[in-house]
């Protein structure tokens, strides 16, 4: 009896306010879409961080012959300058581990990395990559200091490889600032909405609540109409929202690492949890602002 | 079943106050006139005994509890103890007659066993054999106010409070309207009825207490309404 009678007033009360209701809809499923798409940027930037952080070295390069750096003096480095640097490297706290790598290793590695391009691989000589310590860091923003320390003879140039990546993970911010932002003006426009959509709802009401109230329905069952009603609206927007994301997931999230090579790609499942996260907040949230109209609307 | 003690009430925009040191007792199974011009205060009256409004001062006792003690989430449960009757009758435009009426333990969550077995005896009760299916706008004045009294009774409340409910009938209409009350007074539940209708409260020679401008300046068993008006 009582779930059919709430589910007649949930019916009732949607189907008098269509169109705010399809407004409401819509409104909602663009919020947890956007919010969805946020979520989804930042798991990808933290996997790809945790991932890329692993990887990334300081290159170390030593001073060769054809060095354009003047203060190699197009002489090679020696091997004492190379003993020192080994030995400074090994001393520092902020280094994990040291590697040397020498003219034919590089080069092995080189062809190795872009197997799939042979012709650049045939341009390219043995002995036109220098020898290198190839440093890696205990925490990579700790790069700074092994630059400082290197600048000793001997060394051409320090590259650092998370500069590459910064401007990278510079984008999907910037991504999931925009997407969030968005998220959060529509979540405004979304709450007002329900607001208005509830008012409507307790005005067209008004006859069955005055009722209700005199015989001593409890509030309770008041007001479960009014908020499932926003409940509703909120599980349908968010159903729709997880239509986008997957969309979104497709065409933004997966189009993206395949640009850059990303090797960590973002598995359904997590694509699952943020979808499941944005419809409960899409619920929770009408639900909760509906309950906050009622307070004002809908006297006791 | 009602105490008033002491009880004034000033609403917030309005300096004058519309009850002032009423002093009343309600005794169980009463049929109790409530008499006076607009605005002296009957309204106000019912208001306070259904926790509606809050007295400025003084306290309200209905079934042996203080209603300023009782707190928000137990006033339904008060209120379903108190059946209500209004000048405007009040249904629902798109329910029938049985709907109507038991609309008013559907939202309290009785059982539709229940419902279809109390519903066709308190519409038989009140005089509208028959007219179960008819909707509202079918119906006379008389019939629709039957039906809202109808609505008030079938949770069987201690108390039924009736605003002005001839107010909108006519005169031959009305003494029907009193039988249904009388009716239900004989059952055992406290009736209290606001009235501006001289020849009903003369006819029936119940108590009446009435009220000017707030206070109460005549409270009278088997009472008449009195020469001023």
């Amino acid at each position: 009896m009582r779930v059919q009678f709430v589910l007649q007033e949930i019916w009732i009360g949607l189907r008098r306010n269509m169109t705010m209701t399809i407004s409401l809809v819509i409104t909602v499923a663009i919020a947890m879409a956007l919010f969805g798409t946020g979520l989804l940027l930042r798991q990808q930037v933290d996997a790809s961080k945790s991932y890329w952080y692993d990887k990334i070295e300081v290159s170390v390069f030593l001073c060769t012959k054809t060095s354009s750096n003047p203060s190699c003096q197009k002489q090679d480095v020696t091997d004492q300058q190379r003993q020192t640097l080994k030995a400074t490297l090994d001393k520092m706290p902020q280094v994990s581990h040291v590697e040397y790598e020498n003219k034919q290793q590089a080069y092995e590695r080189f062809k190795d990395r872009f197997s799939g391009s042979p012709g650049f691989v045939e341009s390219t000589r043995e002995g036109d990559i220098p020898d290198s310590f190839r440093v890696k860091l205990k925490n990579p923003e700790e790069y700074k200091a092994v630059a400082q320390a290197m600048l000793q003879p001997g060394v051409d140039t320090v590259i650092n490889e998370q500069e590459i990546l910064k401007r990278f993970f510079r984008i999907l911010n910037g991504l999931q600032v925009a997407a969030l932002t968005i998220a959060l003006i529509q979540v405004i426009a979304a709450v007002m909405l329900v607001g208005n959509t509830v008012r409507l709802s307790a005005f067209n009401r008004r006859r069955e609540t005055g009722i209700m109230r005199l015989v001593g329905a409890s509030n309770t069952y008041i007001q479960m109409p009014f908020i499932l009603e926003g409940a509703i609206a909120g599980l349908i927007g968010g159903l729709f929202a997880s239509i986008l994301l997957v969309f979104s997931k497709k065409l933004l999230v997966d189009r993206l690492a395949g640009d850059v090579q990303l090797v960590s790609q973002l598995g359904w499942g997590k694509v699952i949890a943020v979808i499941i996260v944005s419809i409960s907040f899409g619920v929770l949230l009408c639900a909760a602002s509906s309950f906050l109209t009622l307070r004002r609307y809908l006297k006791i | 079943m009602i105490h008033f003690d002491n009880v004034t009430k000033v609403y917030p925009s309005q300096n004058r106050p519309a009850l002032q040191h009423v002093n009343v007792a309600i005794e169980k199974g009463e049929f109790l006139f409530l008499v006076g011009p607009s605005g002296s205060g009957k309204s106000t009256f019912l208001r306070l005994v259904l926790k509606e409004e809050r007295p400025s001062q003084g306290h309200v006792h209905v079934a042996g509890k203080d209603l300023s003690k009782l707190s928000n989430w137990k006033v339904p449960h008060l209120r379903r103890r108190i059946g209500c009757v209004f000048q405007d009758f009040r249904l629902l435009p798109n329910k029938n007659v049985f709907e109507n009426v038991a609309f008013a333990l559907e939202v309290i969550g009785k059982p539709r066993r229940f419902i279809g077995k109390v519903v066709p005896e308190v519409i038989d009760l009140v005089g509208l054999e028959g007219k179960a299916h008819r909707m509202p706008d079918e119906l006379s004045g008389g019939e629709q106010q039957r039906v809202a009294i109808a609505r008030a009774f079938v949770n069987r409340p201690m108390i039924l409070l009736a605003d002005e409910p001839t107010g909108n009938i006519d005169p031959a209409t009305s003494i029907g309207i009193m039988k249904v009350l009388d009716r239900i007074n004989r059952t055992g539940t406290t009736v209290v009825m606001a009235t501006h209708d001289a020849a009903i409260v003369d006819a029936f020679r119940k108590r009446v207490v009435e009220l000017e401008d707030g206070r109460i300046v005549r409270d009278q068993s088997r009472g008449v309404y009195g020469q001023a008006y």
